[in-house]
C-alpha cells in the first residue's frame, strides 16, 4: 500500500512523463486540466500510466470525474491492494 | 486580378534530410557530393532482399520538445522541424498576417507508418487497452498538415494533398493555386514521409523496386546509370513559404524565387508503371510551361523526379526531352538523397530554387555510365561535378505511384 504521499509522488512522475508537467506544480488543489494543460487524451495516457504503477484500474466513467490531482490521489487511495 | 496573373513568390524554406538537419547543410553536402545512403544494421533486415535506408542526418526528436515530440509520429516532427525553419526564414509570424489568412497544405506519401506498425504491435503483444489514445492523429495522412497547422497558428484552411511520391510537389500546386484564387495571403506547403520499417522495406523490395546493391550503399541509388536497379528509401521533410509578390514585397520579405505555374496530370496507363514514354509527364511538363506563359527555350534546368528504376528514369528522359528539348541540364538529387517519397517533391523544389538562386546545378551522384536509352543519351545530365550556368526558369518533376504527375516551374527573384 503506496502512502498519500508517495501517490503523489508517483503521480507527478507520470504527470511529467506523460504530459511535462514540472513536478513540484503537481500539487492536489491543482485542476488537470484548467490548471496543468492535460488534455483528454493525456488524461487517457495518465490512467493507462497509474494502473502500471500502482494496480488500480481507472474505469471511464470514474476517470471523467477525476478533475483534480488530489481527485486522482483519492480514487488511486481507496482502490487500491 | 485573374488567377493566372497573380505573382507567387517563395519567401521561406525548410528542410531537415539524410544530408543535413536544415536547408543550408543539406545544400552543401549535396554540392559537396555527399552520401545520405547506409546500409541497415539492425537484425531484421538479414533477410531482405533491400537493406539500404537515407536515414535523417538529425533526429527530429531532439529537435522539438519532448512531450510534444512523443505525441507526434516522425513523419509530423520533420513536418513540424522543416515548417517551422521555413516559418522563422519568412519572417510572417509578426508580420501581421491574420491566422484566418494562413493556410497550409502538406503532404505524405504514407502518413504515420511508424505509429500504425507500432500499434498494431501493442495491440498484438498487450491487448487493445494498451493502444495509445494518441494513435489516431498520429497515423492519420493528414496529421503532418495538421500537426503544421497547428505550430504556425494557421486557421486560413489546412490541406493534406496524397499522391504517393507527387504528394510533395501536389502540395505545392495546391498552394499556387489557393493563392491565386484568393483563398489566403499566405501558405506553408512541404511533404514529409518516415516511414523507415520492415513492412514498407518488404512492401517496395516485393515491387522489385528497390536497389539491391548492399555492398555499396553510397553507389546504389544511381538515377540514369546502366546500372541503376531501383531508389533506396529515404526520410525527412522539406517545406516553403508561398505568398503573393506584391505583399512579400509589402513587407520586405526575401525572395528566393517565384513559383511561376504548375501543370498536373494522371497518366492513365497502369496503377504503378510509368507510361514508357512518359506521355503523361511530358503533358505535365508543357501544362506547367503554358501555366507559367514560358517556352521550352526559357527552360534551363531540370530537377528530375529519377528514382533510380530502370523503367522510370528513361520514362521521365523521354519525358523531358519530348517536352524541353535537349538544351536543358537535368540533375537526379536522389543519387544523394534517397526517396525521399512524399517529401521528395518538396525537397527537390528547394534544390530547383536553390539552383535559380545560386545558378549552380548540382551534379547526379553515381552516373557513371548513362543508359544506352536514346533519350537518356541525348540529355545533358549534370554529372561528377556540380555546373555553373545562368538559369532563369528551372523546372522539378515529381511523379507518384498511380500515374500521379506535377511538373513545377520556378523562375529567378
Amino acid at each position: 500500500m503506496a502512502s498519500t504521499q508517495e501517490i503523489q509522488a508517483g503521480l507527478a512522475e507520470i504527470l511529467e512523463e506523460v504530459a511535462g508537467v514540472t513536478p513540484a506544480d503537481a500539487t492536489p488543489e491543482k485542476s488537470f486540466t484548467e490548471d496543468l494543460d492535460v488534455d483528454s487524451l493525456s488524461m487517457v495516457e495518465i490512467a493507462t500510466a497509474v494502473e502500471d504503477k500502482f494496480g488500480v484500474a481507472i474505469p471511464d466513467d470514474q476517470l471523467a470525474n477525476i478533475k483534480t490531482v488530489g481527485d486522482a490521489i483519492s480514487f488511486i487511495e481507496s482502490n487500491q491492494g | 486580378m485573374s488567377p493566372s496573373t497573380t505573382d507567387v513568390v517563395v519567401t521561406g524554406l525548410g528542410a531537415t534530410t539524410p544530408l543535413g538537419g536544415d536547408v543550408a547543410g543539406t545544400w552543401d553536402a549535396l554540392l559537396a557530393g555527399r552520401s545520405g545512403v547506409s546500409r541497415i544494421t539492425e537484425e531484421w533486415v538479414q533477410e531482405f532482399p533491400a537493406q539500404l535506408v537515407a536515414r535523417l542526418a538529425t533526429d527530429p526528436a531532439e529537435q522539438i520538445d519532448r512531450v510534444r515530440a512523443r505525441r507526434l509520429d516522425r513523419s509530423q516532427q520533420v513536418a513540424v522541424v522543416a515548417a517551422e525553419q521555413a516559418w522563422a526564414e519568412s519572417g510572417v509570424a509578426g508580420s501581421g498576417v491574420a491566422p484566418e489568412r494562413i493556410a497550409v497544405v502538406f503532404g505524405t506519401g504514407i502518413g504515420g507508418a511508424l505509429t500504425l506498425l507500432g500499434q498494431d504491435d501493442v495491440l498484438e503483444q498487450k491487448g487493445p487497452k494498451r493502444v495509445s489514445p494518441f494513435t489516431i492523429p498520429m497515423l492519420m495522412p493528414n496529421g503532418p498538415a495538421a500537426a503544421v497547422g497547428l505550430a504556425v497558428g494557421a486557421k486560413g484552411g489546412v490541406h493534406a494533398p496524397v499522391s504517393a511520391c507527387a504528394s510533395g510537389a501536389e502540395a505545392i500546386r495546391w498552394g499556387l493555386d489557393l493563392l491565386r484564387f484568393d483563398r489566403a495571403d499566405v501558405v506553408l506547403v512541404g511533404g514529409a514521409e518516415a516511414c523507415v520499417h520492415p513492412l514498407p522495406m518488404a512492401g517496395f523490395a516485393a515491387m522489385r523496386a528497390m536497389s539491391t546493391r548492399n555492398d555499396e550503399p553510397e553507389r546504389a541509388s544511381r538515377p540514369f546509370d546502366k546500372g541503376r536497379d531501383g531508389f533506396v528509401l529515404g526520410e525527412g521533410a522539406a517545406a516553403l513559404v508561398l505568398e503573393r509578390a506584391d505583399s512579400a514585397a509589402a513587407r520586405g520579405a526575401r525572395v528566393h524565387a517565384r513559383l511561376a505555374g504548375a501543370g498536373a496530370t494522371a497518366d492513365g496507363y497502369d496503377l504503378v508503371a510509368p507510361h514508357p514514354e512518359g506521355e503523361g509527364a511530358g503533358r505535365a511538363i508543357a501544362a506547367a510551361l503554358r501555366d507559367a506563359g514560358l517556352s521550352p527555350t526559357d527552360i534551363g534546368h531540370v530537377n528530375a523526379h529519377a528514382t533510380s528504376t530502370p523503367v522510370g528514369d528513361t520514362a521521365e528522359a523521354a519525358a523531358i526531352r519530348s517536352s524541353l528539348g535537349e538544351h536543358v541540364l537535368v540533375t537526379a538529387t536522389k543519387s544523394q538523397t534517397g526517396h525521399l517519397l512524399g517529401a521528395a517533391g518538396a525537397l527537390e523544389s528547394v534544390f530547383t530554387i536553390l539552383a535559380l538562386r545560386e545558378q549552380v546545378v548540382p551534379a547526379t551522384a553515381n552516373l557513371d555510365d548513362p543508359d544506352d536509352d536514346a533519350a537518356v543519351q541525348a540529355l545533358d545530365i549534370v554529372r561528377r561535378e556540380p555546373r555553373k550556368a545562368q538559369l532563369t526558369a528551372a523546372v522539378n518533376d515529381s511523379f507518384g505511384f498511380g500515374g500521379h504527375n506535377i511538373a513545377l516551374v520556378f523562375t529567378t527573384a
